[in-house]
């Protein structure tokens, strides 16, 4: 399983040239090749959503993609999802609201709310707890999670879900 | 001796590491780089029982990249280990599936993993047992239970009494096997230098894990290092070092290689400790006037070959109420399943769950409200020591959460209230947590150019610890927050306690109290301008807290909205309200968010979590995030967790009890009472699943 094969991992604007095996998931890639270590994993089956990103603006769980699919894509991480000394407003409003304890869920779930923002601006409670259902908080009882969401739907509106690391991609 | 209050205790502050959390910087252990890191996969024993014959590692060690197989022939030999399951690698028995029973080093994880599932072994595998029975004929009363209580108590004669009783109920509740499931699985990385070893590690104490991991290897405690700032959670499953801990430095040490160890979601249920099903039998005896003559509480509990760990299940019912006549027993098997272990609230979680479930069929059976039952056998003292409580508000928690839930409007017929296809009810439950504390030690800091600075190898799991700690020490200093850093999770900081038993912030921030004083009367001497450092211990505070003849607990009053589908028999919760008295709240944001946690995995184990044995392999059969289910966001609907003011100057100098545990105490009763009430139907087996209510809705009623 030693065969590499290239890839360009286009990161938060940012190339990334490797050769990686095949079978390397993106999540790994991601963490262990590049450094990008606010992309978590919590399971094996692709049910906790620690490991979200956007590809090509689209909430993704990395841990069910392999890094060659990945080739070329435009990736966000939450690294990436506000530019250098800001927050987004997701990132401000789950902090503000307290959407977190340990914080291990917390760079997911605030991608898939960055995912769900930018297909639906102004969500009901409804639709942000059904939205966010792919997401797995042990710690905080959720409630405080969908307030943030809420709060970020409404403190900037469309503005919401756009990266700001200036890759195109985002349908809003 | 109190907090003088400047403002900062009592305040919402925001999270002090929100930002690092929010924006993916905070470093989990499994994440710090190390320059030439190997990773290691845990071999897990596919028998229950007997002993591993061979390992066939050759073909193995030829893949590229693979540098070592360890197992128990040519694993290093530890040093003391207290704990059976800590043996890793130490002989060949297995005892239970999915026991370590070696390991693959190589130059990636995914090499790793791929050459553990082509390392063959060959086992001579024994008949296993793995099923808990109320007639195993292996049950025996222990010694003790956790963490050192009497397994059995007798007061008064409790046969007759609960034979004379007019009023009685005699139900046996049971609760499956449940998985902490922290969001982050543990994770170890091991680095040995010349003088020791330093470990990134997720744990819920650096002190634990170090003195562990010294004894172990033969080292003396300062040639190991544990670094944890941040934590993805714990429940009780990372409150002392589990056998993977063992391994990683085990496996860097024979490699001469730092080495990287992440246990997997699916081994957690085997490797990382879980709560020990149950079985619990309740027999409650009382006065037409609802007055308890008798409280029999027996439990039956599991635990492991490797060690003994005997969870307190009936420990609530020997302080919750008033009864001359009690019998609180706790019986145990040993089993080859994997230990159980710490999860939320052990004890009163299970134990609050059979007695606040019997305390509402006794309020049936005698035709009284179930809150008036328990305001009427509310203590004046506690029943079991007769010290007086340092504070004690159940009563005012069940008034007030009576009030704001609408419960005296409530038609106490079950199976009355129908809306479309939705049977709806409403439960209450009692609540409660002991308030205790231990010694800890602290550094208080103070550098002209720096500020105020605060050392101590305390926790936070998500807690909010890092927070309230600098919002104490912000107090007993006289300053405002922003002028005071909080550094934890580092064992290289002065002693402390773990996190666990609720007992974190009271034992850490007493020290943390200690220290700021001690260090504002040095600065009033010798002034600002130098710096200046203080270092304390509260051994002698905590043994007097301990030695005062007081019962220390914080209650609460749980109260559910249950609608069950007539049809399908899917339990919905639009509505829990949780009331608490415990004390002083430090922070009500974080505050909050641990009731509000504690009650969702409440609803959880009422109606979710069960890990279930399968009796032919001897593991848990669903043992995964898609098998074994959490609450997830749409499970959860309107949740409200409020807090009566409570002076309590005795558990410890904030005036404040822990709150991590009392959150999920009593839930799944509350949950379980209103889905009776909902339907007339009493589920005695947690969790409450669609199938146990199916079709048993009355045919009239769908
Ligand atoms: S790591 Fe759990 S869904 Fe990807
Ligand atoms: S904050 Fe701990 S899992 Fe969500």
């Amino acid at each position: 399983m030693s065969k590499t094969v290239p890839v360009t991992l286009n990161v938060n604007g940012v190339e990334h040239h490797l050769e990686v095996e095949p079978r390397l998931l993106l999540v790994h890639a991601l963490r262990d090749n590049l450094g990008l270590t606010g992309t978590h994993v919590g399971c094996d089956t692709s049910n906790c959503g620690a490991c979200t990103i956007h590809m090509d603006g689209r909430a993704v769980k990395s841990c069910t993609v392999l890094a060659v699919q990945a080739d070329g894509v435009a990736l966000t991480t939450i690294e990436g999802l506000a530019s250098e000394n800001e927050l987004h407003p997701l990132q401000e409003a789950f902090w503000n609201d307290h959407g977190l304890q340990c914080g291990y869920c917390t760079p997911g779930m605030i991608m898939a709310a960055a995912g769900l923002l930018a297909e639906n601006p102004n969500p009901t409670e409804d639709e942000v707890r059904h939205g966010l259902e792919g997401n797995l908080c042990r710690c905080t009882g959720y409630h405080n999670i969908v307030k943030a969401v809420l709060d970020a739907a409404k403190a900037k509106g469309a503005a919401v879900g756009a990266p700001a690391s200036g890759q195109p991609g985002v349908t809003a | 001796m109190s907090v003088t209050v400047t403002g900062a205790i009592g305040a919402a502050v925001d999270r002090v590491e929100g930002r690092a959390k929010v924006t993916g910087q905070a470093k989990y252990a499994y994440e710090y780089r190390q320059d030439a890191v190997a990773y290691a996969a845990i071999l897990q024993s596919t028998v229950a029982k007997g002993a591993v014959r061979t390992v066939e590692a050759a073909s193995v060690l030829e893949l590229p990249g693979v540098h070592a197989v360890l197992w128990h022939d040519n694993a290093p030999r530890l040093h003391e280990v207290s704990d059976g399951e800590l043996e890793v690698l130490q002989s060949d028995r297995v005892s239970y599936r999915g026991q370590i029973i070696g390991a693959v080093i190589a130059d990636s994880y995914e090499t790793a993993r791929q050459a553990e599932r082509l390392v063959r072994i060959e086992y001579a595998q024994e008949p296993h047992d793995v099923l808990l029975r109320a007639d195993h004929p292996k049950l025996y009363t222990p010694e003790k239970v956790n963490p050192n209580y009497p397994a059995v108590t007798e007061d008064g004669d409790f046969d007759s009494a609960f034979a004379a009783a007019e009023v009685k109920i005699d139900c046996t509740y049971e609760t499956p096997a449940e998985h902490n499931n922290p969001m982050e699985p543990h994770a170890t990385l091991a680095i040995w230098e010349e003088n020791g070893v330093t470990l990134f590690d997720s744990n819920q104490g650096v002190v634990n894990v170090k003195t562990t991991v010294a004894r172990a290897f033969g080292l003396e405690p300062d040639q190991v290092r544990v670094v944890s700032p941040h934590v993805g959670g714990g429940f009780g499953s990372k409150g002392t070092p589990r056998p993977h801990v063992i391994l990683a430095v085990m496996a860097a040490q024979a490699l001469g290689r730092p080495v990287k160890l992440a246990v997997t979601r699916q081994q957690m249920f085997a490797l990382t400790g879980y709560r020990t099903p149950t079985i619990q039998r309740m027999r409650l005896g009382a006065d037409r006037d609802g007055r308890l003559t008798a409280i029999g509480h027996e439990a039956i509990l599991q635990s492991s070959t490797v060690r003994e760990f005997a969870e307190q299940a009936a420990l609530p019912s020997r302080m919750m109420y008033e009864a001359p006549h009690r019998r609180t027993t706790h019986r145990l098997a040993r089993l080859d399943v994997p230990t159980p272990s710490w999860m939320r609230a052990p004890g009163e979680t299970p134990g609050m769950y059979a007695l606040e479930s019997a305390m509402d069929e006794l309020a049936i059976a005698g035709g009284i409200d179930p809150i008036e039952l328990r305001v009427r056998n509310d203590p004046e003292v506690d029943p079991e020591t007769g010290h007086r409580f340092s504070s004690r508000n159940l009563v005012a928690c069940l008034r007030e959460g009576a009030e704001r839930f609408g419960w005296n409007s409530r038609d106490s017929r079950p199976g009355v209230h129908r809306e479309g296809r939705w049977l709806i009810g409403t439960g209450v439950a009692a609540s409660t947590y002991p308030a205790r504390r231990q010694p800890s030690s602290a550094r208080a800091s103070y550098e002209p150019d720096h500020g105020y600075k605060i050392q101590i190898a305390a926790a936070d799991i998500g807690t909010g610890a890092r927070t309230a700690l600098t919002q104490i020490a912000a107090d007993a200093l006289e300053v405002p927050v922003e002028e005071v850093e909080v550094q934890i999770g580092d064992s290289s900081f002065p002693e402390a306690f773990l996190a666990g038993g609720s007992m974190g912030n009271s034992s850490w921030g007493s020290a943390v109290v200690k220290a700021c004083r001690e260090l504002r009367a040095r600065m009033a001497e010798e002034g600002s301008e130098v710096p200046l450092w203080v270092e304390v211990d509260t051994k002698a505070e905590a043994a007097a807290a301990s030695a005062e003849p007081l019962a220390k607990h914080g209650f609460g009053a749980q109260f559910i909205e249950a609608r069950v589908d007539v049809d399908t028999g899917e339990v919905h919760v639009p509505r829990a309200l949780g009331v608490f008295a415990v004390g002083r709240i430090i922070n009500p944001k974080t505050a909050r968010s641990q009731f509000i946690g504690g009650m969702t995995m409440g609803i959880g184990m009422a109606l979710h979590e069960e890990s279930l044995i399968d009796l032919e392999f001897g593991d848990y059969l669903n043992h995964d995030l898609a098998g074994y289910h959490v609450p997830t966001n749409p499970d959860i609907e309107q949740l409200e967790a409020i807090w009566l003011e409570e002076d309590d100057p005795h558990v410890n100098p904030m005036g404040a009890k822990g709150i991590g545990e009392i959150g999920i105490v009593g839930t799944a009763a509350a949950v379980a009472n209103a889905v009776h009430h909902a339907t007339g139907i009493r589920v005695r087996d947690l969790p409450i699943r669609p199938d146990k209510l199916v079709g048993a809705v009355p045919r009239g009623n769908r």
